[in-house]
């Protein structure tokens, strides 16, 4: 069954079309990954499901369980269920970590904080007095978006290079609570360009110059990352495509 | 009303309602001296003014008290004058904390006017925190005027907040100076609202080798209210280091200037500035919404985080 689906969507942002005509189904209770160059597309894809401001005159429709999202904010498709971990998380002065992550949790209460960090790898005793501010290194930021989307329980995690930034420790917790949240029902787009992210993907999506050139099983698109990258169009744009 | 009376109501406005007897605590209703309690090490002395009240505080030599000193400074009704001229000294050694609650819970016309001067000995350390609790009217002028001077070693931070009720209209001015590695950490926190005015100057000149001196103010604007931030840093010898950091965000019409002055004097000081005026940052706010807060409510919690 669709949870998402994008229907000819494509995006032109000063004069340059990003998205080309992109249709995709994305399989509900499925971990899918959004692989290829960069300058693809790959994030502005992201942005614009979540419905970012920039990203939100689009030709072509988005569902979302079955209803079009095209016209809602942000906050409106994240109270449907959908909810973005940018590739470098903002920093808050200030702000507690307590409160930011109750700030989206499905229940506002303090044990729901100590298990979503607990779940990332993060001791609560040591992290709950803290601010979600420039004393975190990038790994621990990056837990921390994580723990916040855990409390959240989204129906749809968009995920950019959920790898960006971080060190092997960490990018191990965040595989870890990509599965934990697939089983609890979350449907997970990961958008990488890491073979060992697309690994934790049942299924994936070759984007190239704003457009779907492949999809299928992880396994057969793997084979992108071993320099068969094909079928592929290279219509020449964006430039770093040509080489 | 009997003084036991003001001084409970006092208490009550700022949610605070006894103190322990190891707690040191005084109490200001207007221009009167309502209630002194005081701990070993610590003097506090009074006396009348045709127009306000003169205060002594001195905390003995290497005498370290444990618990905050609670100053409670207020005015009930809803208009009058408070001015209160006070001298501060931290003897050599010595270190303690003092809290201030400013309370005008009724302004409609009611003006604050404190001129301190704090003199911290050498190796000594005093932490002041001042609070103000506004009425939603915000009718209170506040006219805070500090001066602080910091022997070697000595070390001074002070926080002002001012986040409850209406600011009215705050004119802030903080200085100091310090001798060779000492450290004086000022902070501003404000919460301007309707047609509140808010001026704020604070002031370091770091005269001594190594001294170190952090000048913050977080600042948060709605409605037609106008801030301008003056912090000033002025490095004159070896080693001296300093830092500037001014943040406000600006919502609806208001309005915010920001002038910072780094003046260097001696090639080996280092002296950093940064500055950030605007509305709520589009990430942290993008951040939010993604978590199905509205824009009401992720600025709300953002500008929280700002003045925590």
């Amino acid at each position: 069954m669709n949870l998402l689906e994008l229907k000819q969507v494509s995006l032109i942002k000063g004069g340059k079309a990003l998205l080309r005509d992109v249709s995709v189904d994305i399989w509900e209770g499925y971990v899918h990954a959004v692989i290829g160059p960069n300058g693809a597309g790959k994030s502005t894809l992201a942005q614009t499901i979540m419905g970012l401001s920039g990203y939100r005159d689009i030709e072509g429709d988005i569902r979302f369980q079955g209803e079009s999202i095209k016209g809602l904010s942000v906050d409106e498709r994240a109270r449907r269920g959908i909810t973005l971990v940018f590739q470098e998380p903002a920093r808050f002065e200030g702000l507690g970590v307590v409160d930011f992550i109750l700030a989206g949790a499905k229940k506002k209460e303090r044990p729901v904080v100590e298990e979503a960090l607990s779940i990332v790898g993060l001791d609560p005793a040591r992290y709950m007095g803290r601010a979600v501010d420039r004393t975190l290194s990038g790994g621990e930021r990056k837990r921390i978006e994580l723990a916040s989307v855990y409390a959240m329980q989204p129906r749809l995690l968009l995920m950019d290079e959920p790898d960006s930034g971080v060190d092997i420790d960490s990018i191990q917790h965040i595989f870890t609570v990509i599965q934990k949240l697939k089983e609890q029902g979350t449907t997970v787009l990961l958008i990488t360009h890491s073979p060992d992210v697309l690994k934790q993907a049942d299924h994936a999506f070759l984007l190239c110059a704003g457009m779907v050139v492949d999809k299928g099983p992880m396994e057969r698109m793997y084979e992108y990352f071993n320099g068969k990258c094909t079928p592929c169009t290279h219509i020449g744009f964006p430039e770093v495509d040509k080489n | 009303m009997a003084n036991t009376e003001l001084v409970a109501e006092l208490l009550a406005s700022i949610k605070q309602h006894h103190y322990g007897p190891d707690v040191a605590h005084v109490e200001i209703h207007g221009n009167e001296v309502l209630g002194v309690h005081l701990v070993p090490g610590l003097e506090v002395s009074s006396r009348s003014l045709p127009d306000g009240v003169a205060v002594e505080i001195r905390v003995q030599r290497g005498v370290h008290i444990k618990n905050p000193v609670h100053f409670c400074f207020g005015l009930l009704p809803n208009q009058g004058v408070q001015r209160i001229l006070s001298h501060t000294v931290i003897e050599e050694g010595a270190s303690a904390r003092f809290i201030a609650h400013c309370t005008f819970p009724n302004a409609v016309d009611v003006q604050h006017r404190m001129e301190a001067e704090i003199h911290i000995g050498k190796g000594a350390s005093l932490g002041y925190f001042e609070r103000h609790v506004h009425g939603p009217r915000g009718g209170v002028l506040i006219v805070p005027k500090t001066k602080v001077y910091l022997e070697e070693d000595a070390r001074y931070t002070t926080e002002f907040e001012l986040i409850e009720g209406a600011a009215g209209t705050v004119e802030l001015d903080y200085e100091g100076v310090c001798k060779a590695g000492a450290t004086l950490d000022m902070k501003a926190r404000l919460y301007g609202r309707l047609e509140d005015t808010i001026h704020i100057r604070e002031a370091v000149r770091l005269e001594g080798e190594g001294s170190t001196g952090v000048l913050t103010s977080h600042i948060a604007l709605k409605d037609r209210a106008q801030a301008t931030i003056e912090n000033e840093i002025i490095a004159e010898a070896p080693f001296a280091r300093g830092h500037v950091d001014c943040k406000e965000i600006v919502q609806g019409e208001a309005q915010a200037r920001a002038i910072p002055i780094v003046f260097v004097k001696d090639h080996r000081a280092h002296v950093t500035h940064e500055a950030a005026i605007g509305s709520v940052d589009s990430k942290q706010l993008e951040t939010l919404l993604s978590r199905g807060l509205t824009e009401d409510e992720a600025t709300d919690l953002i500008i929280k985080g700002l003045l925590s």
